[in-house]
């Protein structure tokens, strides 16, 4: 192993979430709803050198563990500069970056109180579409109340 | 056939031609009698929330189109009071009805009714959000009394922050040219950082401001609304603003060329004294309802006057 290289164990079949802004690895454990009692092996780097990002980042490695669709989603609200690995027998099979979509459905939850994908017996799926992309922002479809990058956090429904 | 939900998708085409049925409307008399243009339609009007102006401007806006109007009052009058869904009752909507015409206490249900039920819907007010056809009928007004909506200065005054004829009305002028906007409103009531940015991308010069005299002298249209007791979450909040930002006749006393707009019911924020004034433009907008709603509902329906 080079001097440059990061000192965290590979995996063999799973997968790994690179280049997360720092500081938001536990935002992407929370929404993987990995708590560390699930029995995956996890390994998790925060605050490491990033060449790309020009600064620090959060690594997460999850063996024996493929993320769904809605998952990369969430992820792209909370990590927009991740990239994620897809291993399998202990070699890169996928190397994808997220994307923010430009609709999100049942991901985020409206922040309005009053509003109508709100009423809980109704059961209506929250919509939200992008409206920016730097910072990050997206707007309910049904009454038009904003999300910011920043906020994105607080509003994840998963 | 077409929905009416959100005022920014009514583009500034779709107004004026709206303002061309309603002048058609009025100059062939057609508002004050029946005719057959929507004969044999059952048009739903649906209000479960209180209304008064604009549920009877609607029903004979319906009823002058020829349609029948089957107006559901309150919640209590259709099975939500016996725990059906709102899902549930608009799907009943969409079978026995071929337009829906609905006022719901949430924002954004009327959105939500457009994607569950194949007939049209229009918005006749989703809680704080938007209440389109109001705005219609408040820049038809304007245009009416001025001749023009471009290049005017407006100060929009009060409740700017639960309001929804306030945010509808604001967003409507997104599709014309005023020359400025004043938002007039306490702290407390001030617009949404939502609506600001959605204002602020959609093009309008605005300025926020907390005085309303300070702006008065440098404005054309002054749009005054209540302050919504019924949406503040906190009772104390609403003793601490109700009675600001009152119109008074010696505001306006000298002011020949202005008008004033209110989307009514008032408490005490306009004063009476300027009713029998030139500048009382509010009952006019009474006045242009039900002609203004009998082109939304046709255009809505598809039809052509």
């Amino acid at each position: 192993m080079s001097k440059k290289e990061l000192k965290v164990s590979r995996i063999k079949n799973g997968t790994v979430i690179d280049h997360i802004p720092a500081g938001r690895a536990m935002e992407v454990l929370r929404i993987l709803k990995i708590t560390g009692k699930e029995g995956f092996m996890v390994l998790i780097a925060m605050n490491v050198y990033s060449k790309k990002l020009k600064g620090k980042k959060d690594i997460i490695k999850i063996e024996g563990k493929f993320l769904s669709d809605k998952e990369t989603a969430a992820i792209s609200l909370v990590a927009p500069t991740a990239t994620i690995n897809i291993i399998k027998d202990g070699e890169v099979k996928e190397k994808k970056g997220v994307k923010a979509p430009t609709l999100v459905e049942g991901i985020l939850k409206c922040p309005n109180p009053v509003c109508v994908s709100r009423i809980e017996r109704e059961n209506i799926s929250s919509k939200f579409i992008k409206v920016s992309e730097n910072p990050l922002t997206y707007k309910c479809v049904y009454c038009g109340t904003r999300i910011e990058e920043s906020d994105i956090p607080k509003y994840l429904n998963m | 056939m077409r929905d009416f939900v959100d005022i920014t998708e009514i583009d500034r085409n779709i107004i004026e031609h709206l303002f061309e049925m309603s002048d058609m409307i009025i100059n062939r008399h057609m508002h004050i009698r029946k005719n057959n243009i929507l004969d044999g339609k059952n048009i739903i009007l649906a209000f479960f929330e209180p209304s008064t102006r604009t549920r009877l401007s609607f029903e004979i806006a319906v009823k002058r189109l020829g349609a029948d109007a089957l107006t559901v009052v309150g919640e209590e009058a259709v099975s939500l009071s016996k725990g059906e869904s709102f899902g549930d009752t608009l799907r009943m909507f969409d079978i026995l009805g071929d337009l829906l015409v609905l006022r719901h206490k949430y924002d954004g249900a009327a959105k939500y009714a457009a994607e569950m039920v194949k007939i049209p819907v229009i918005n006749a007010g989703d809680g704080k959000n938007q209440h389109p056809t109001q705005a219609i009928i408040d820049l038809y007004t304007v245009y009416k009394r001025l001749g023009q909506i471009d290049g005017l200065n407006y100060a929009v005054v009060g409740d700017l922050r639960y309001a929804r004829t306030a945010h509808s009305f604001l967003l409507a002028l997104t599709h014309f040219e005023p020359k400025n906007v004043y938002l007039v409103s306490p702290p407390q009531l001030k617009p949404s950082e939502s609506l600001i940015a959605e204002l602020r991308e959609r093009g309008l010069q605005f300025y926020l401001s907390e005085n309303l005299e300070e702006v008065i002298d440098m404005v054309d249209v002054i749009y005054v609304t209540r302050i919504q007791k019924e949406r503040f979450p906190d009772p104390e909040e609403y003793e601490k603003v109700k009675g600001s930002y009152r119109l008074t006749y010696e505001m306006i006393k000298n002011r020949k060329d202005i008008i004033v707009l209110h989307p009514l019911p008032r408490v005490d924020e306009l004063d009476t004294r300027i009713d029998n004034t030139q500048a009382a433009a509010y009952f006019d907008q009474v006045r242009n309802a039900v002609p203004v709603r009998m082109s939304v509902v046709a255009w809505s329906a598809g039809v052509e006057l």
